[in-house]
């Protein structure tokens, strides 16, 4: 699968552009503010009808217009040239159209034309509550497994619910155990099988993900991913059971697969603390390439790879080993961005697979004026 | 429109504006259809309302609404009334009666567990269905509830209260609609279909 040309109009700093890219890799270079990553953003909402940074669709909008439009022509198996269309008008329902015409649902076309976004941003990955990771798990997750997908919404439904009865028995000076009970199980039914879920994955994932921060590191750290649950102690329903008097008095559910969370190893210590910011950079690489795999193993075709920024931080052999990656056709189709051209250059030029470095320079009047490609 | 001509014409609209649905522009176009219409009729629109309200009552048995202490399901002597279908309201019973398809009796809960809007066990009619349980008199219970967490979490409740008894516990079947393509289908329903797949037999 790649992408073919993309066509903008008003998307973020463009007033039009219009882009025909390589099968393998494209380079978008030049100064900070030009809009580099905003065009990998732009082919990520053709994957995923929105934007990879800013959940706003109408802050996408440039300044001063009042819609922006993204048009993609794909080829995904064959000759046949396939067409996404997302369109936002201000104050408008946003719309998404495959060959014209619009989708009943966002949801169907999720999955249809996979993407892998890394970008500078996943160190929230390593940073940020855990939450985000068990977020982040779920997606990966959810993307091939709609009834995961099922099963987490109804267990929050039922955590929300349970809460919120915890929360009555206090204002309503009132206890009732059976009704607290029955919520319990619904969560215990749902939360031991995504529990086992998020198992099976991650210990198909990890391996993955280790193979390839060896790979990029050149195997001199050590890494690992520690799924950490309550439910590894014993089944969910006897820990809900023991938690009953704690639940009443913080007035919320303490145990739950809701309390998961990832932790990440660096030759057995806590990455977060102990790591190098290029070693946390290879360290979320890695994820994501495994991510990248994962998705291809499932999916039997190459997600699109967008690299935003991804050769800061890291020293000249990480680069290296990237690059060996990116270059040996693992990947499929690539967009990468990057300021400076002449060490693209240096990189991609003596290199034999096709590529094509587009030269971008923040003046975009024309439809193709500003940018100059090999 | 703050200057209505008439104080009785606004009280009529501002009562009409309560209804669900029926927004401030509807409310005075349905007044004012009313006012062209003669005094009979609209009296007699009236009395059906307020009628209405203050003479009918619930089934003293199932909860269904009713003009007798027992409804007419209840009292027809063709229903099988060992068999009661528990379903969340009346619309319920009515499209149920509608497929023509069922000879028991119901029980109309009134609602469903789901604390978000403050409601519990014991805001539903679930003693009395237990009551008629314990009768000995039925032979089977159907739960026909929304398939929702808060449907299945209160059918949970309920099979806990009856399971103790001597009855059959019965939910009514969940899957790909009639006439569907699979393709069509939701990928929940659809891999819920196959997860819970029922041996073969010719549809009835």
């Amino acid at each position: 699968m790649h992408l073919h040309k993309i066509v903008l109009h008003n998307f973020k700093n463009y007033p039009e552009g219009e882009f025909v890219f390589s099968d393998k890799i494209n380079c978008f270079v030049g100064n900070n503010g030009v809009g580099k990553t905003n065009l990998l953003d732009a082919i990520h909402y053709l994957s995923f009808c929105k934007s990879y940074f800013n959940p706003s669709d109408a802050q996408n909008i440039r300044h001063e217009a009042d819609f922006f439009a993204i048009q993609g022509n794909y080829y995904r198996q064959n000759d046949t040239i396939e067409q996404l269309q997302c369109i936002q008008k201000r104050n408008q329902r946003k719309k998404f159209l495959y060959n014209k015409k619009e989708y009943d649902r966002l949801a169907d076309h999720i999955g249809q034309f996979p993407l892998v976004m890394i970008s500078p941003y996943d160190r929230d990955l390593i940073n940020d509550g855990s939450d985000l990771r068990r977020r982040y798990t779920d997606s990966v997750i959810a993307q091939f497994d709609k009834l995961y997908l099922d099963d987490l919404i109804n267990y929050n439904k039922a955590l929300h619910q349970r809460n919120t009865l915890l929360k009555s028995f206090v204002e309503k000076r009132y206890f009732d155990a059976e009704t607290l009970d029955i919520w319990s199980e619904q969560m215990v039914a749902l939360g031991t099988n995504i529990f086992q879920r998020r198992s099976d994955f991650l210990k198909e994932f990890i391996p993955l993900f280790q193979h390839y921060f060896s790979f990029i590191s050149g195997g001199k750290e050590k890494v690992d991913m520690n799924y950490q649950s309550q439910l590894h102690a014993g089944p969910l329903s006897g820990l809900m059971k023991q938690a009953v008097e704690r639940d009443r008095s913080a007035l919320f559910s303490t145990v739950g697969i809701h309390k998961d969370d990832l932790e990440f190893l660096m030759d057995g210590f806590p990455l977060k603390r102990y790591g190098s910011q290029g070693q946390q950079k290879s360290f979320v690489i890695a994820v994501k390439l495994a991510q990248f795999e994962y998705t291809r193993k499932v999916n039997g075709f190459k997600p699109i790879l967008l690299l935003d920024d991804i050769f800061d931080k890291l020293d000249d052999h990480r680069v290296q080993q990237v690059i060996r990656l990116v270059s040996e056709n693992s990947f499929g189709q690539v967009f990468i961005t990057d300021t400076q051209e002449d060490s693209i250059r240096k990189i991609f030029d003596p290199l034999e697979i096709d590529h094509k470095i587009f030269r971008i320079n923040g003046d975009q009047s024309g439809s193709s004026a500003g940018i100059s490609s090999d | 429109m703050h200057n209505f001509p008439s104080r009785l014409l606004e009280k009529a609209v501002n009562e009409l504006a309560k209804l669900p649905g029926i927004g401030r522009k509807t409310a005075l176009r349905m007044a004012l259809h009313l006012l062209r219409n003669p005094v009979s009729e609209v009296e007699a629109f009236g009395t059906a309302v307020i009628r209405m309200r203050q003479e009918v009552i619930y089934c003293s048995r199932c909860r269904n609404i009713s003009d007798k202490e027992l409804c007419d399901i209840c009292a027809s002597p063709r229903r099988e009334a060992s068999i009661v279908c528990v379903v969340e309201d009346i619309r319920d019973v009515m499209a149920i009666e509608n497929t023509a398809q069922y000879s028991g009796v119901y029980h109309v809960l009134g609602g469903i567990i789901s604390p978000i809007d403050g409601i519990g066990p014991q805001d539903l009619n679930i003693d009395s269905l237990i009551v008629r349980a314990s009768s000995g008199e039925l032979k089977e219970i159907i739960l026909a509830l929304p398939t929702t967490i808060e449907g299945d979490t209160t059918n949970f409740y309920l099979f806990k209260k009856l399971s103790p008894l001597q009855i059959t516990i019965s939910m009514i079947a969940r899957g790909i609609s009639i006439g569907d393509e699979l393709e069509h289908t939701d990928e929940v329903t659809l891999g819920r279909s196959i997860l819970n797949r029922t041996p073969y037999q010719t549809i009835k």
